[in-house]
């Protein structure tokens, strides 16, 4: 890859094309870089080593529902289920939620039992600011389980002196 | 020269500078062409004719919020008002109920007619429950933004949800109306901003990542989600003062409740929505 | 020093035996999440919600731990099977000795 960046008085269209070409693709790369963009915040990752006491997580199970676009961060809904039959022999235990960007990241901790019926919770939270919020199940027979949703969030234009 | 320089290597593939110019200047009118093109389209023709609520500006879910009442957190502050409707208050010792007897049927209708002129005196609904404490209850008068005056407004409120706001102008109120129209219409605070710039005239724009709504006052008293409680017209509006820095008109003032007066004619003939949820 | 507030249940009245029904528990409460100050710049301390319960018959059947992202005035929409008639028990506890109770009856058939 030819990256000389002084420009010719006389660049033909080609080039130019060529040259804008590659620089795009490295920036695409860059930006979708999967490390960047599923790397959880360091606190969040602790609140969440401390659930699973460094236990192997899955991907699957639990939908975690948000806004993708909240106009006030303040009162969020939030529902969080899990794929799971809710017998006496295989049900879900406790569900956590955690919030990347929040001055604390545990948000709500559920404790289920085969009574529940189902693995179902609307709450209403609060965000602190644009962020990924995790979403982690222990099951009956040990396993964590944990899905995600992301969400930006704007605030009010105008600022109140009460 | 430079300028040429700049021009040569922005647009590499043109023959000479002298397109490449005419190519740019090109561009930048169609541009602005645009942006006129697209601000007039977005600018309404004025909204007497299209009156929106800014109900229709909200996610689903905040809607949700506001629609069901087991979800709607102004509920709470409801309650309080039934319970206060009943408690005997003030040297004459009589609740309400005393003279207003059932809720529902009383002030069935109420705050939709609200701010009227009662005794020759502009009255909010605020101000009218504060009146009706000292006069018939021998009471004191209840602070704005207090949970005691919040909670009475959100029943008396709720009692006409869905009813058409009908506050006119008519020979006992318009000098009052005048000048509501005035305070709406001029310019304020270090800002120097009208009502009517934003809420008239840019409606429908953004402003800061949200649209800018029409500003009607059809959902008071309201549960913000911003403020994490329910609150009065009258805050929402020293708000948007403190918004453009201007000097607030004080709760209860002649100035807010001529305002108000002038906001529910603008509005008037949409169904009230109280006790509403906004972001 | 306790305190309390009000407090909401949704639930259905009546049910069908093994049926799975909804629960919407909300209490009025600031949940003042100690993350803010005053204009003075002086730290307002957490005053939260910290734990809801849901007894049925006597039975606990859900709980729930609240931390400071709790939005205010909070809502927990939960399920449970319809077991048998009887009493729902629902409890809050609090920072600053918080405590509120709720009860609802249900029939089930």
């Amino acid at each position: 890859m030819n990256m000389k960046f002084d420009l010719p008085s006389k660049m033909n269209r080609r080039t130019w094309l060529q040259r804008i070409q590659k620089l795009t693709i490295l920036t695409l790369g860059a930006w979708f870089s999967p490390a960047f963009v599923f790397a959880k915040t360091e606190d969040a990752d602790e609140a969440i080593q401390k659930i699973t006491s460094g236990a192997k997580i899955q991907d699957g199970k639990v939908t975690l529902i948000i806004p993708p676009l909240v106009e006030n961060g303040n009162l969020v809904v939030l529902k969080v289920s899990v794929d799971s039959p809710m017998t006496a022999n295989d049900y879900v235990k406790t569900i956590h939620v955690i919030a990347e960007g929040n001055p604390l990241p545990n948000v709500f901790t559920v404790y289920l039992t085969p009574r529940s019926g189902a693995a179902s919770i609307t709450t209403r939270v609060r965000l602190a600011d644009s962020q990924r919020v995790w979403a982690i199940a222990l099951m009956s027979n040990g396993s964590f389980w944990q899905g995600s949703a992301e969400t930006f969030v704007t605030l009010s234009a105008c600022t109140e002196m009460v | 020269m430079a300028m040429r320089r700049l021009i040569k290597r922005a647009l590499p593939f043109h023959k000479n500078v002298l397109s490449k110019k005419i190519y740019l200047q090109l561009a930048v009118l169609s541009c602005s062409l645009l942006l006129a093109v697209s601000n007039a389209i977005a600018a309404p023709d004025g909204i007497s004719n299209k009156k929106q609520s800014s109900y229709e500006l909200m996610s689903a879910e905040n809607k949700a919020m506001q629609d069901d009442l087991t979800l709607n957190p102004a509920m709470f502050w409801v309650s309080e008002g039934e319970s206060l409707w009943q408690t005997k208050s003030g040297t004459k010792n009589i609740a309400c109920s005393g003279c207003h007897s059932s809720i529902k049927k009383s002030m069935r209708g109420v705050a939709t007619q609200y701010p009227k002129m009662m005794k020759g005196k502009l009255q909010t609904l605020e101000g009218q429950i504060n009146q009706c404490r000292i006069g018939a209850q021998g009471a004191q008068a209840l602070a704005y933004e207090s949970k005691e005056l919040l909670s009475l407004t959100a029943l008396i409120a709720l009692q006409s949800k869905g009813m058409p706001i009908t506050v006119n102008e008519n020979p006992q109120n318009k000098e009052e109306f005048k000048k509501g129209r005035q305070w709406f219409n001029e310019r304020m605070g270090q800002l120097n901003l009208s009502c009517a710039q934003c809420h008239e005239d840019r409606a429908g724009l953004k402003l800061g990542g949200s649209q800018i709504p029409q500003g009607h006052p059809n959902a008071y008293p309201i549960y913000r989600l911003e403020w994490q409680t329910l609150g009065s017209l009258q805050r929402r509006l020293r708000n948007c003062m403190s918004g453009v820095r201007a000097q607030q008109f004080e709760y209860g003032s002649p100035e807010m409740a001529q305002l108000e007066l002038f906001l529910m004619w603008r509005a008037r003939g949409m169904p009230l929505e109280a006790p509403g949820v906004r972001p | 020093m306790s305190k309390t507030s009000r407090t909401s249940i949704t639930m259905p009245s009546t049910a069908k035996k093994g049926a799975i029904i909804e629960i919407r528990a909300i209490a009025q409460h600031d949940m003042e999440s100690g993350f803010r100050y005053t204009e003075s710049g002086k730290s307002i301390p957490r005053d939260i919600i910290r734990t809801f319960t849901c007894m049925y018959n006597d039975v606990e059947v859900f709980k729930a731990d609240f931390y400071s992202g709790i939005g205010a005035n909070p809502l927990i929409i939960f399920t449970t099977i319809a077991t048998e008639s009887g009493t729902l028990q629902f409890k809050w506890l609090g920072d600053d000795g918080y405590e509120a109770v709720n009860q609802a009856r249900i029939t089930v058939s």
